[in-house]
């Protein structure tokens, strides 16, 4: 191998740079932090099991935002037989109106960014957990 | 292959540097544009395209013209253009990077550009432009990369090749038909509602591509030692020659039939484009120019003593780029768009964000050229091609 | 089938009520913004419907009021339009335009001043055979077989703005910048847009589906606009459309508006 020596040190040095954030997080001691979402609604019925929403959020809303859109239908029938308005900002958002401790909290831990704030608003921010409500 | 574009001259580095600077500032530019929206650009609600689209309009018609060396040399068996074919193609291959390029610039919402490919839709011309200039961009890769391996390798060409070069020349016809669709189509836009712009662009294709190539070929002759031969820019100049004069026939027409007529709605656009209305007048000198070139490079082109001096054929292939450039870029494009729909006179001017973003691609085009070039060169030379 | 002539009735008594002023008419709140009536949103309304919708406008109550805006603040008030202060990158669902650039045919040099001097008050005709809705690679708009709307869907749009060029009534507008900061106030029931995105008059049909009215429809205090459903025969745009001549814009070009002027 021609500067083989050269090489090696250069593939060394391209993974030290790459896995830094590791390196760095093992460091500072922050290896085991996990998002932590906060339901601020207490009491109120679930649309849906906490384990389906946290896997299926994204495709539903996908489905929604083209029901109401292009067809036209605003209805949403939940598992249990319950209606809700297919919308964000009115439907998911009045149970959860904490988006930086609720939304972003897994999105910012995954650096996924939907769009969807650019156009459609967030209610104000009630940080209080609404308690004994 | 790739790796005879890695040693060069000084002059060689120096080119290609320049390049890469003008494709940064290009760049960084554009993520202006991405960050902040368009509205960075001289582009507003009642003139919607303009430089970006101008630029893809010529370019598409670059692209097209490589039929006029494939067709003769392949279907014809013209031999003198045998040294010239895949210069040709390269062009298309570059200047079909190009048109994409100004197309993904001009969209307001390029990440989410592959809603076209996942919502195909027949009804609209530009998925037709999307499929005709994806698909002429991979038949010129492929034609020219099998041709030229089989040449290094000093072999004949798969005979499978030979359909697709086929194939290949109505293509490059179909990809200037549905850019012209694209706008003749539209009743909202008097202006380019002539079933005659399709023939226009093909005309002027056939004339400023070539003219591209001929100057093309006289850099290589001066930087590279390559020569195509005298008979081979000698056939171009007579195909620049009938193009030309097609082009400013059909222009004619065009002008015959708006000014005859004298329906407003299609006299005002030329108004506009040759006089101006009112203060608005930012295309008229730009216009004059185009029409001064055109009669200079007629004259040049159809007196054959004139064509056949190397100093005044180079001038009139110049001329010729410089005034269909004009012509059929900003003028065609822009001219739609003025006066609006609702009678409005207002201009576009393009701003220098714009400017540096069409430099940019321009020298991504170059830069792709170049390349090509210096491969095909090195290669040649090696080969021992005389 | 048709609209709810009741439900019709009802809405346009709400209607011409609040023109006339109070705040709070019928016991209901006035939206301070939108000048609109709330409706609680929890109380359902069933959605009006019809065939073919359509509009009705009457040129000579608006030449009465000059100057009103009403349908127009309404309208941009309630789709979060934005307020771009330059007519380069204006974005509008609703305006005013000269006579002569609404209906550049029917004008000339001797019309009668007063209508010649007039505006008309232009927005989306949601054509029959709409232009737009043909050029478009996404199928980001299109025209909704029920009752003939021509929808966008902002989710989809490329901003490639074949739509803005191939519109005969520069109903069509592009965000060329971020529109949420031109916003003077955000009405949260309705998204806002982001750059990038072609945006235009979509009949109200988030309104219509909670049984209200267009929004300008509503604001209007002359009732100068009228909408209804085409196919009905009984409905109230059918009735003008009988009893007075009307005009549309650019007919010849075969697009069939459905917006219909009484000049």
């Amino acid at each position: 191998m021609y500067d083989g020596g050269k090489i090696i040190f250069g593939i060394v040095v391209f993974l030290a740079l790459v896995t830094f954030p590791i390196w760095f997080n093992v460091a500072v001691g922050k290896t085991d932090f996990a998002p932590d979402p906060k339901i601020v609604t207490v009491g109120e019925q679930c649309m849906a099991s906490g384990e389906y929403m946290k896997r299926k959020h994204m495709d539903m809303l996908d489905v929604w935002r083209d029901r109401v859109v292009r067809d036209g239908q605003r209805t949403f029938i939940a598992p249990d037989g319950k209606e809700y308005e297919m919308s964000l900002s009115n439907t998911c958002m009045k149970c959860h109106p904490n988006k930086t401790e609720f939304c972003d909290q897994c999105h910012n831990y995954l650096a996924v960014t939907p769009y969807c704030w650019e156009c459609h608003i967030e209610p104000k921010e009630t940080t209080e957990v609404a308690n004994g409500n | 292959m790739i790796e005879k574009a890695l040693t060069g001259s000084k002059q060689y580095w120096g080119w290609v540097g320049l390049l890469l600077i003008l494709i940064g500032i290009g760049f960084l530019t554009y993520l202006r544009q991405f960050n902040n929206g368009m509205y960075i650009t001289g582009l507003g609600r009642d003139v919607p395209w303009g430089l970006y689209i101008a630029q893809f309009t010529f370019l598409v018609g670059v692209a097209a013209s490589a039929v006029m060396v494939v067709l003769p040399y392949y279907l014809h068996n013209y031999k003198d253009f045998a040294k010239m074919t895949v210069l040709g193609e390269f062009l298309a291959i570059g200047s079909v990077i190009m048109c994409l390029l100004f197309v993904f610039v001009d969209i307001g919402n390029p990440i989410r550009i592959l809603n076209m490919p996942l919502n195909p839709t027949p009804s609209s011309l530009l998925f037709w432009d999307m499929i005709v200039l994806s698909g002429y961009l991979f038949l010129n890769v492929l034609i020219s990369q099998v041709t030229f391996s089989a040449e290094r390798k000093g072999i004949k060409p798969p005979g499978w090749i030979k359909p697709f070069i086929i194939i290949s020349i109505p293509w490059a016809v179909s990809i200037h038909t549905v850019t012209a669709f694209l706008y003749n189509g539209l009743a909202a836009r008097p202006f380019w509602l002539t079933a005659i712009l399709a023939p226009r662009f093909l005309a002027s294709a056939f004339a400023a591509g070539p003219a591209f190539l001929v100057l093309i070929c006289f850099l290589l002759k001066r930087f590279a030692n390559y020569d195509v031969g005298e008979k081979a820019l000698a056939k171009l100049g007579e195909i620049i020659t009938y193009a030309m004069a097609i082009n400013v026939f059909f222009v004619l027409l065009e002008l015959f039939t708006a000014l005859y007529s004298d329906i407003p709605e299609h006299l005002h656009h030329f108004e506009y484009l040759y006089l101006g209305i009112g203060d608005a007048n930012f295309l008229v000198p730009w216009m004059w120019t185009s029409a001064v070139l055109s009669v200079v490079s007629l004259v040049l082109l159809l007196v054959p003593k004139f064509r056949a001096n190397k100093g005044l054929f180079l001038l009139a292939c110049i001329t010729v780029i410089g005034s269909l450039w004009i012509e059929k870029g900003m003028g065609m494009v822009i001219t739609g768009f003025v006066p609006s729909p609702l009678g409005k006179v207002v201009e576009y001017i393009p701003t220098l964000p714009e400017i540096m973003i069409v430099i940019g691609i321009w020298s991504v085009g170059f830069l792709v050229l170049t390349v090509f070039y210096k491969v095909a060169m090195a290669v040649r030379h090696q080969i021992g091609y005389k | 089938m048709g609209i709810n002539r009741r439900n019709f009735i009802k809405l346009a008594g709400i209607t011409a009520a609040v023109g006339v002023g109070g705040k709070k008419i019928m016991g209901e709140l006035v939206d301070d913004t939108t000048g609109l009536p709330v409706v609680d949103t929890a109380q359902k309304a069933s959605p009006l419907k019809a065939k073919r919708w359509a509009m009705v406008i009457d040129l000579k109550k608006c030449r009465e009021k000059q100057g009103c805006t009403a349908c127009i603040n309404a309208c941009h008030a309630v789709h979060n339009v934005p307020d771009l202060g330059n007519p380069k990158d204006e974005v509008k669902w609703i305006w005013k335009e000269d006579f002569e650039g609404a209906f550049p045919s029917a004008d000339h040099k001797y019309l009668e001043e007063e209508i010649r001097n007039s505006h008309a008050l232009v927005f989306c005709n949601h054509c029959d055979n709409p232009p737009c809705v043909r050029v478009c690679p996404t199928q980001a708009t299109w025209r909704r077989k029920a009752d003939g709307i021509v929808m966008m869907d902002m989710h989809r749009c490329i901003g490639c703005r074949y739509c803005v060029v191939a519109c005969p009534y520069g109903s069509r507008s592009f965000n060329w910048r971020d529109p949420k900061p031109f916003i003077k106030e955000i009405n949260p029931d309705y998204p806002t847009r982001m750059r990038g995105v072609v945006e235009k008059c979509n009949f109200c049909e988030e309104r219509l589906d909670r049984g209200k009215m267009p929004a300008c429809v509503e604001a209007c205090p002359e009732k100068a606009l009228v909408f209804g459903d085409l196919e009905d025969a009984d409905s109230e745009v059918r009735k003008l459309l009988r009893e007075h001549y009307t005009i549309r814009r650019k007919p010849s070009l075969g697009t069939n508006p459905e917006i219909y002027y009484i000049v």
